[in-house]
């Protein structure tokens, strides 16, 4: 079956709904208008309107009063039109919904999912195109995964909403609409991929490159390109931001001596900065070869106009030279110290 | 037997779109025992707090709750433990009264594995939702919303319940609580705002933070409200069944309890550099909670000085046994510190690479 990451995210709510009636829907244009990004549409028609919920606009009293709802039995999935938006609601994710099962010694707890899209978006500027990963990847308490494709959607998602805790499901606005290839196994309604494992995209053996969400994509490409100098790169597609597979990111290094990670987001206390740590702290160091090499954002808030947003989106190419770095074949001067 | 039953009086509440009660109702002598017993234990119970905070057996913040016990109590005799409540970092008599007791709350301050949350929580956090409290919020307003939460549950699973979301006059200037307020209103939720209107929101007067003013129970603007008189329980007890049966049947309402506290904002704030110690001790006189329902139990005959003053010291007693254990019981040990970060058992990285806990 080939599926758009819309409607794979699309049937897991639906099945989980149809599974599961403690669970809830409710965010910005989820119901009558089908969702922002049409991730939502027809639930409001198949579950009607008490279990598909359109709110005002008002992120800290969405995600407020769907926490309060998960405390006293209710499981929400609370939409976020972006996660950008969410930067509102950020006290209720973190001081409410990630902490009170922990503050009350297990008397509370919190069933809740935040999803929406996060992320580098096109032509937005700084305020709408941004990766919230690692802020959230911070936050004992809270679970965090990130979707790259359709079998991640349904699997990560269905997941998300049968966990007991809080999770935060990070689309990416680009990747809605594209499609790609479900087995089977992918398509059963009880298909989880469990969190804290990462998925082998292409098996290598010269590099690994880890990547999260749409530079996942851009990672595989790089790959193929690689390819044709001769250069088998490992691609891995982190999935779960919080708890992260660190075990496996050390079997894939130890194997190819080198790394390299790829994020949309920002370089400084990143995702990648946090994988790296996990291989400088571990036996893994000795197995290095090279330098680690890290590809993100350019440090500075996203621009415009789009010569300036792909130059500060990472590319194909950064990741291409990145490795070719990693391999000791540098062809440029580097910048940092 | 029979108990003997009066009729008494209270301030007349004030309604903001709705009608309130007469100001008046039927009381036994059992009620006001029972009412004035709980009002001397949370008394005592914050002054013990207070001691032992001087002392050193709290850590961190402190906040407490003497002067507003009419507030807890009469709430909780109009509600049941089915009715969620939910409330600021001033929590510990709501935790009394939704089941905890004096050891457990002063143990949980003194962060003992005895206290409510064995040592996790301390001072703000303290919680027993299987008698529907769920505590202990430490940001300013945060529980406006989750309160609505509540209700949203409630209404969810079609309860005869209504949820109340306690917030002080600093936290009713809190933009969440607006946010709350309208999708309450809109889903018509059985929620019931509860200002605690206790005049000062740390060290700022309500008439220096509230641009309407001083009338919170008009704030919902578009919701009914309710004006209390905060410093008699029965006011308090008569005000809030009403309000528990008008909010099932119209939805959110936003009520305001006019009270006061004794003791500063927090323990860092000895609460007399924005107002005077005038003002205080005018209010202990002439309003204390605890001393109008002695005098209404001495007026009717139904308590003599000398029992009152037993009973005192039965609670007095009582407390200071639990302050004893407060200090004396163990303290939690680290290997327990790792659970409940998530419901399963999961790994959690140490303070280096060789502690921690793998399950």
């Amino acid at each position: 079956t080939t599926m758009a990451v819309r409607d794979a995210l699309n049937s897991a709510m639906e099945e989980e709904m149809a599974r599961d009636s403690t669970v809830v829907l409710l965010g910005e244009e989820v119901g009558e208008y089908q969702g922002a990004y049409k991730v939502t549409r027809g639930l409001l028609q198949r579950f009607g309107s008490k279990r598909v919920i359109d709110t005002p606009i008002t992120e800290a009293g969405i995600a407020g009063v769907a926490t309060g709802a998960a405390f006293a039995g209710v499981r929400p999935i609370c939409e976020f039109m972006t996660f950008n938006f969410a930067m509102q609601a950020m006290d209720q994710i973190v001081n409410s919904a990630a902490k009170h099962h922990y503050m009350s010694a297990g008397n509370v707890k919190c069933p809740i999912v935040f999803r929406g899209p996060n992320g580098s978006a096109a032509g937005v500027a700084a305020q709408h195109s941004q990766c919230f990963a690692a802020f959230y990847g911070s936050v004992p308490g809270l679970k965090v995964v990130s979707v790259y494709d359709s079998e991640d959607a349904r699997g990560l998602l269905k997941h998300a909403i049968r966990d007991p805790n809080p999770v935060l499901v990070l689309e990416h606005e680009i990747m809605y609409g594209e499609k790609f290839e479900l087995s089977d196994e992918a398509m059963r309604e009880d298909f989880l991929i469990p969190f804290g494992k990462c998925k082998i995209m292409r098996e290598g053996t010269d590099v690994t490159i880890v990547a999260l969400a749409a530079a996942v994509g851009k990672a595989i490409k790089a790959a193929d390109a690689l390819k044709k100098d001769g250069i088998s790169a490992e691609v891995i597609n982190l999935r779960s931001i919080r708890p992260l597979d660190r075990a496996g990111i050390i079997a894939s290094v130890q194997k190819t001596h080198r790394l390299v990670t790829v994020e949309e987001g920002w370089p400084q206390s990143g995702v990648g900065a946090e994988v790296i740590a996990s291989i400088a702290e571990s036996d893994a160091f000795w197995s290095l070869d090279a330098p680690i090499e890290r590809v993100a954002t350019c440090d500075m808030p996203t621009p415009y106009a789009k010569p300036l947003e792909d130059a500060w989106t990472p590319q194909i190419h950064d990741i291409v030279q990145a490795v070719h770095a990693c391999l000791g074949k540098v062809n440029q001067a580097r910048i940092l110290p | 037997g029979d108990v003997p039953s009066s009729k008494f009086t209270f301030t007349p509440h004030q309604g903001y779109m709705m009608d309130v009660p007469a100001p008046e109702c039927e009381a036994n002598k059992e009620d006001l025992l029972q009412y004035f017993t709980m009002m001397l234990r949370m008394r005592r119970m914050e002054i013990s707090a207070d001691v032992l905070y001087k002392g050193q057996a709290i850590r961190g913040f402190c906040h407490l709750y003497d002067g507003q016990e009419a507030v807890v109590v009469g709430m909780d005799a109009a509600l049941t433990y089915q009715d969620l409540l939910i409330t600021s970092y001033r929590n510990h008599c709501q935790a009394l009264s939704r089941g905890g007791t004096v050891h457990s709350v002063l143990a949980e301050l003194t962060g003992r594995t005895t206290g409510m949350q064995k040592g996790r929580g301390g001072s703000m956090h303290m919680y027993a939702t299987e008698n529907g409290y769920f505590g202990g919020q430490g940001i300013v307003g945060a529980q406006t919303p989750l309160g609505a939460g509540l209700a949203f549950a409630l209404k969810y699973y079609e309860k005869p319940n209504i949820a109340v979301t306690m917030f002080g006059d600093g936290a009713a200037n809190q933009g969440q609580l607006a946010e709350a307020i309208n999708m309450a209103s809109l889903w018509k939720l059985p929620c019931i705002f509860l200002c605690e209107n206790n005049k000062y929101g740390m060290g700022t007067s309500t008439s220096r933070a509230s641009g309407s003013g001083a009338d919170f129970y008009k704030r919902g603007s578009f919701i009914p409200g309710m004006k209390v008189d905060g410093m008699d329980v029965l006011a308090v007890r008569e005000g809030m069944a009403y309000a528990k049966k008008f909010v099932l049947e119209h939805g959110p309402l936003y009520m305001e309890m006019d009270t006061y506290r004794y003791h500063g904002h927090s323990m860092s704030d000895p609460g007399i550099t924005y107002r005077s110690r005038d003002e205080i001790s005018d209010i202990r006189k002439s309003r204390d909670p605890i001393d109008r329902v002695k005098s209404r139990m001495i007026d009717e005959g139904w308590m003599g000085v000398e029992e009152v003053k037993a009973l005192e010291k039965k609670i007095k007693k009582e407390v200071d046994e639990a302050v004893k254990l407060a200090k004396t019981d163990p303290e939690p040990e680290v290997k327990d510190m790792y659970t409940n970060v998530y419901v399963e058992k999961a790994p959690i990285r140490g303070t280096n690479a060789y502690n921690g806990y793998i399950p």
